[in-house]
């Protein structure tokens, strides 16, 4: 069994907090991370399903770039960036020149600014990538970053913030909270509905605590994030995307705007364009499939997928799978051949067994956004 | 009771020893959702990985502690696999094998020894 490495790891501005309500860390993507806190993953799962989880996702990295620099950056995402409404934040991907997904980041179009929240895994890359193509990049490092998830999150943030009430699901805004400016956002990665905080650093704590003390808010580690992600669909970059997979591929092709798209008012314009609208138009290689696997056992990332319980070349593999708590049942994301029958049993290769999983549609546990 | 490195308990009655996992190793893997045991009558030899956990975090093997044939597995662990967690050390045993010669448990940590062993 693994144990918990803490050399090379940069520690969270909370870490004190976290280990103090029993924290288990683990190291992820270069930080040491809480995975799940006393009660577990499957409980932590389940509360954020029905009150309100506070996840400390500050290994995220916080990049704001200026105003002006719109027309620029919509130059590296295929999302109609010059249509995103001051007070609105939008998904975006940034693609390379094969049509592949070098990222998945927010973008916020705030009053004087733009504000970027990409991967913890992607920072060093991004940032390079985003002062490559803009000038005046500037990543924010003196805020954590709070997601605070679930049914009851409006009201528990409501309780400190009560403006937060007023903003519908992908709106951002800056409140105040004894004195510190919040930056918040009407958005997750749970399938809940919820909001994404950054806080000074030297407000975290005490913003974490006012919000742990509500007894609907509970801490809820990395663990439970991935299968509430799972749940709701979402695709995990380096899993679910990377460089070798296109946005259509990978079910991301909603994020691609009206205007970006052939016959659109900005058509094209974004690394890799020529090959995404090309699918766009007459199809990919390859698709997502969300996948129930029969029985109990799990089928989880790059288990080989195939057409037939016996012989045959693979059609595909799992990117990501694993148990879902509120489903009850395994779950996991594919990546198939295109020409597979969208009503095919597939095979999973399970220590050397093929095992039946009926293709779902995604998402697995319906959103509790509040648009 | 008898202790292994990779965390199982073994309890010998006559010839026969029961095997589950720790308290500790339990903790560690966190919610099991799956378990699936070796067929009866199987003979294995120490290190075989005989039995696959899945906790909502990751799989794990547990292997054979011994020598031996299974003689009995707790088919309770198909239905409710979270029993591993709730009395891993009791109910929640995994499977019963025969053994040839009972002197190999001494070769195993006792209770104490396992305890320096996890740092406790």
């Amino acid at each position: 069994m693994a144990e918990t490495a803490t050399t090379d790891l940069t520690d969270l501005p909370l870490a004190a907090l976290h280990a103090e309500l029993g924290a288990k860390f683990v190291p992820f993507a270069g930080w040491n991370m809480p995975v799940q806190y006393a009660s577990g993953v499957m409980a932590e799962h389940l509360w954020t399903r029905a009150h309100a989880g506070l996840f400390d996702v500050t290994h995220m990295a916080q990049v704001r770039l200026p105003k002006g620099a719109l027309d620029a950056l919509e130059g590296l995402v295929p999302a109609d960036l010059m249509g995103l409404p001051e007070g609105r934040q939008r998904y975006s991907l940034f693609t390379n020149a094969a049509g592949g997904v070098l990222d998945d980041l927010m973008i916020a179009h705030r009053a004087g600014d733009l504000f970027l929240v990409v991967n913890a895994s992607r920072r060093a890359h991004d940032l390079a990538h985003l002062r490559a193509h803009l000038s005046d990049v500037e990543e924010v490092t003196d805020r954590a970053l709070l997601a605070l998830q679930g049914p009851e999150a409006e009201a528990a943030l409501a309780a400190l913030v009560p403006a937060v009430t007023a903003m519908k699901f992908m709106d951002v805004a800056v409140l105040g909270w004894q004195g510190a400016e919040l930056w918040i956002s009407r958005s997750g990665y749970t399938g809940e509905d919820g909001f994404e905080i950054s806080v000074p650093v030297a407000m975290a704590e005490g913003f974490a605590r006012a919000l742990l003390a509500d007894e609907r808010v509970a801490p809820i580690g990395l663990g439970a994030r991935d299968s509430l992600r799972l749940e709701a669909g979402l695709p995990l970059y380096g899993q679910d995307m990377d460089e070798d997979i296109s946005p259509v591929e990978a079910g991301q092709a909603w994020s691609i705007g009206k205007a970006r798209r052939a016959g659109g008012a900005r058509a094209g314009g974004f690394p890799g364009a020529d090959v995404i609208l090309d699918q766009l138009a007459h199809g990919a290689p390859r698709r997502r499939v969300g996948l129930r696997p029969e029985g109990r056992a799990p089928m989880r990332g790059d288990v080989m997928l195939y057409a037939t319980p016996e012989g045959g070349a693979p059609i595909g593999r799992i990117t990501s799978g694993g148990f879902g708590p509120s489903l009850g049942a395994p779950m996991a994301l594919g990546l198939i051949d295109a020409a597979t029958p969208a009503d095919a049993v597939l095979y999973g290769d399970l220590r050397g067994k093929r095992l039946p999983a009926r293709q779902v549609p995604l998402p697995f546990v319906p959103p509790g956004y509040k648009r | 009771m008898k202790y292994t490195e990779d965390h199982e308990w073994l309890s010998l009655d006559g010839d026969i020893v029961t095997v589950g996992i720790t308290e500790y190793a339990a903790t560690q893997l966190g919610d099991v959702v799956f378990v699936e045991l070796p067929e009866i009558e199987t003979q294995v030899a120490k290190g075989d990985e005989i039995v696959v956990i899945e906790s909502v975090k990751a799989a794990s093997d547990i292997v054979a502690p011994v020598d031996g044939e299974i003689v009995e597995i707790n088919e309770t662990l198909a239905e409710n696999p979270a029993l591993v967690n709730e009395d891993p050390t009791g109910e929640a045993w995994f499977f019963k094998i025969k053994i040839e010669d009972p002197s190999v448990l001494d070769d195993f940590m006792d209770e104490d020894e396992y305890k320096d062993h996890i740092g406790e």
